[in-house]
């Protein structure tokens, strides 16, 4: 799998890089999974900005919950990834952290944490894609905004998932720091919405899956789902993610994302 | 409080904002208790042995108003202490107002501000006291007075500081451990300024991050955050006297994060009347992501220290002169991040004086209970069999913590 797509990674940029006819180098079924991920961004594109809440429900096998308060803005970049700016509430004990990201297709993102108690700005590494945000069964990588640089694609044939008929595409991470050989997505017909995701872990075995519902739309064009429900297979764990307060072109720039933003973000 | 001016400015702008229809007001903080246990009986007289029984209370009140972009933080600070009179004290860790605008910020206030990158010595670090009865690790600032302009340029972000009233350093009593044989005098504190803790530092900083660089360089003019401490009489005997003299330091850090490993680099120049040094901390962390299979990060840590001045000499001590701790000093560290539900860390780390024997072992483990509750446990060993090592006073010390906080 890994030689798969690193062939394939390597035919295609040096196809893109010879000439610009590079769809000549992938199948069909390659072919149309990039093409239903690409459309799936662009119909999203314009939101300029948004802010939610977001309430994280964990829990473990035994059915105790603990639960994480966390409120995230977030600015659209054109030609580039987003950035955005993630306040913690709860756990008490992490309140007023705040995490800053400049997030980048291929090149690494830039990250930085602000530490309330010591009022420390500290940037960190964004190589940990792969682990835990928060004790969650959620990685880092999985809330990470969606680029289309960062898979290659094939499509697999549709299917019905949520009531939905859905493109199945099969998405391979670029990033050799990435948790998972591959990840297999439900991209539904009428909207381009991602339905569901199942995760395979480095030794191809399924991990985990998230299933998107209440979807809701925004100014008549952007989609977002009220909740994506993540369940673990190997450790029995679950959390829930449900949204609220999305708002979208609030007026957020470029200087409430940068160092002092950090600091007094609430 | 010698703090009068500034309070009574914000506490009319608080009674204002109050008043607003729009103003959010937010109460949060956190209230511990925490048991210290010295394995050893005290090393000189007066200091008490065994137990150390101490709990504290800092809550946080925030105001805010015009969407966040006007705020006020009160963050009052207390600790009560079974055994040391100096460790029993108060604190205005923040009062602070802050309006924020697209390109500049104004802070006015009693706030904290932290400069750096390392993590074994905070060498950059000047603008906050020390409060040293608080913690071992000098972590602990005191609140300082300060009118703070921060300005946001493509450039970088530049901030001037104008700095009234100086804090003096907090030290142990006499009743208290952690310290050395003679007691500092709170009391009868001397300046190099004639205008004393009334004398105006102003301070100029600039940070910038390009690419995997994050840059921090800045002038310091005012009064020296560390004491020079010379013995002396008083009617109660001998007494270490504080004098607190002026200096200009130039200071700067850099971190380059280069995938999982990050570069971190921390100088000094500082220039007193009757001395200039340069001190350096650098060194590296490098992390494993995931080690066997599972959820646990580990880090490495490696950090050296250096300082031109030499070590502190306590038997040949000059007036005016200073040394320092960490000389010619190696500091080796992992951190464990289990990345669970409750959020478990453990932190160990080992230093070393190359020039003489003294070593220190800390080891510091957290963990969440429930949604509201943490629990540390803390333990410093040190050992030296070198007179003229600072940690020579303190080789009885070694001590066990264990503290619970609650967050409200």
């Amino acid at each position: 799998m890994l030689n798969k797509k690193l062939v394939l990674a390597t035919v295609s940029s040096l196809l893109l890089s010879v000439t610009s006819a590079s769809v000549y180098a992938l199948t069909a079924e390659e072919q149309k999974g990039l093409d239903i991920s690409v459309e799936s961004k662009k119909k999203d594109e314009g939101w300029k900005d948004s802010s939610a809440d977001m309430l994280m429900i964990l829990k473990n096998k035994q059915g105790q919950e603990s639960i994480r308060e966390i409120k995230i803005k977030s600015l659209e970049i054109k030609n580039d990834g987003d950035k955005s700016l993630t306040i913690f509430n709860k756990p008490r004990d992490v309140k007023g952290t705040a995490f800053l990201s400049f997030s980048h297709p291929i090149e690494a993102d830039e990250q930085w944490l602000f530490l309330p108690a010591l009022k420390r700005v500290k940037r960190i590494s964004s190589r940990n894609k792969s682990g835990p945000f928060m004790g969650s069964e959620f990685a880092f990588e999985d809330l990470s905004s969606f680029e289309v640089e960062k898979y290659t694609y094939k499509y697999l044939g549709d299917e019905t998932v949520n009531g939905e008929v859905s493109f199945k595409v099969e998405q391979y991470p670029v990033d050799e720091n990435s948790g998972y050989t591959r990840r297999v997505v439900w991209i539904d017909h009428s909207e381009y919405r991602v339905q569901k995701v199942e995760f395979y872990d480095r030794k191809d075995s399924l991990l985990k899956t998230l299933t998107f519902s209440d979807y809701k739309q925004y100014l008549d064009k952007h989609w977002r789902a009220d909740i994506q429900h993540m369940v673990n297979h190997q450790n029995g764990k679950s959390t829930e993610l449900k949204w609220s307060n999305y708002q979208f072109k609030t007026g957020l720039k470029d200087s409430d994302f940068n160092r002092n933003s950090l600091k007094r973000a609430r | 409080m010698k703090r009068t001016w500034l309070a009574s400015a914000l506490i009319t702008s608080m009674i204002t904002s109050i008043s607003m229809s729009a103003t959010e007001f937010e109460l949060s903080g956190k209230v511990s208790v925490e048991h210290r246990h010295f394995f050893k009986d005290a090393q000189f007289e007066g200091q008490f042995n065994g137990g150390q029984s101490s709990a504290t209370i800092e809550p946080e009140l925030y105001w805010s108003w015009n969407d966040g972009f006007d705020s006020i933080i009160f963050t009052p600070f207390y600790r009560v202490d079974s055994q040391d009179d100096n460790r029993q004290h108060g604190d205005i860790r923040e009062l602070a107002y802050i309006h924020a605008a697209d390109d500049w910020e104004l802070r006015v206030g009693i706030r904290k501000e932290y400069w750096g990158v390392t993590e074994f010595q905070h060498l950059v670090d000047v603008i906050n006291q020390t409060d040293g009865v608080e913690d071992f690790d000098g972590e602990d600032k005191l609140g300082q007075q300060m009118i703070n302009l921060s300005l946001v340029q493509a450039w970088g972000i530049v901030d001037f500081f104008i700095l009234p009233g100086f804090r003096e350093r907090t030290f142990a009593s006499e009743q208290g451990r952690l310290r050395g044989p003679i007691v500092v005098d709170k009391n009868n504190v001397n300046y190099e300024s004639s205008a004393e803790q009334q004398h105006l530092d102003v301070a100029l900083r600039w940070a910038h991050s390009i690419g995997d660089f994050d840059l921090g360089s800045y002038w310091f003019h005012g009064t020296n955050r560390e004491p020079i401490l010379t013995p002396s009489f008083n009617s109660e005997g001998v007494v270490l006297q504080q004098y607190y003299n002026q200096m200009d330091q130039l200071g700067l850090d850099v971190q380059a994060t280069l995938g999982d490993w990050l570069w971190k680099f921390e100088s000094i120049y500082r220039k007193t009347s009757t001395e200039s040094f340069v001190a350096t901390q650098a060194g590296f962390e490098y992390s494993f992501i995931g080690i066997f299979d599972t959820n646990l990060d580990l880090g490495l840590l490696t950090e050296y220290a250096w300082d031109s001045r030499g070590v502190v000499d306590f038997n040949t001590i000059e007036f005016g002169k200073s040394g320092s701790v960490f000389q010619n000093d190696l500091f080796v560290g992992t951190r464990l991040a289990f990345n669970d539900m409750q959020s478990t860390e453990m932190l160990m780390g080992v230093s070393t004086d190359l020039d003489h024997s003294a070593n220190s072992f800390l080891m510091e483990a957290t963990r969440r209970f429930g949604d509201s509750f943490k629990a540390s446990v803390d333990i410093r060993l040190l050992q030296s069999s070198d007179s003229i090592d600072s940690a020579f006073m303190l080789r009885d010390d070694d001590h066990a913590q264990f503290s619970v906080e609650w967050y409200f």
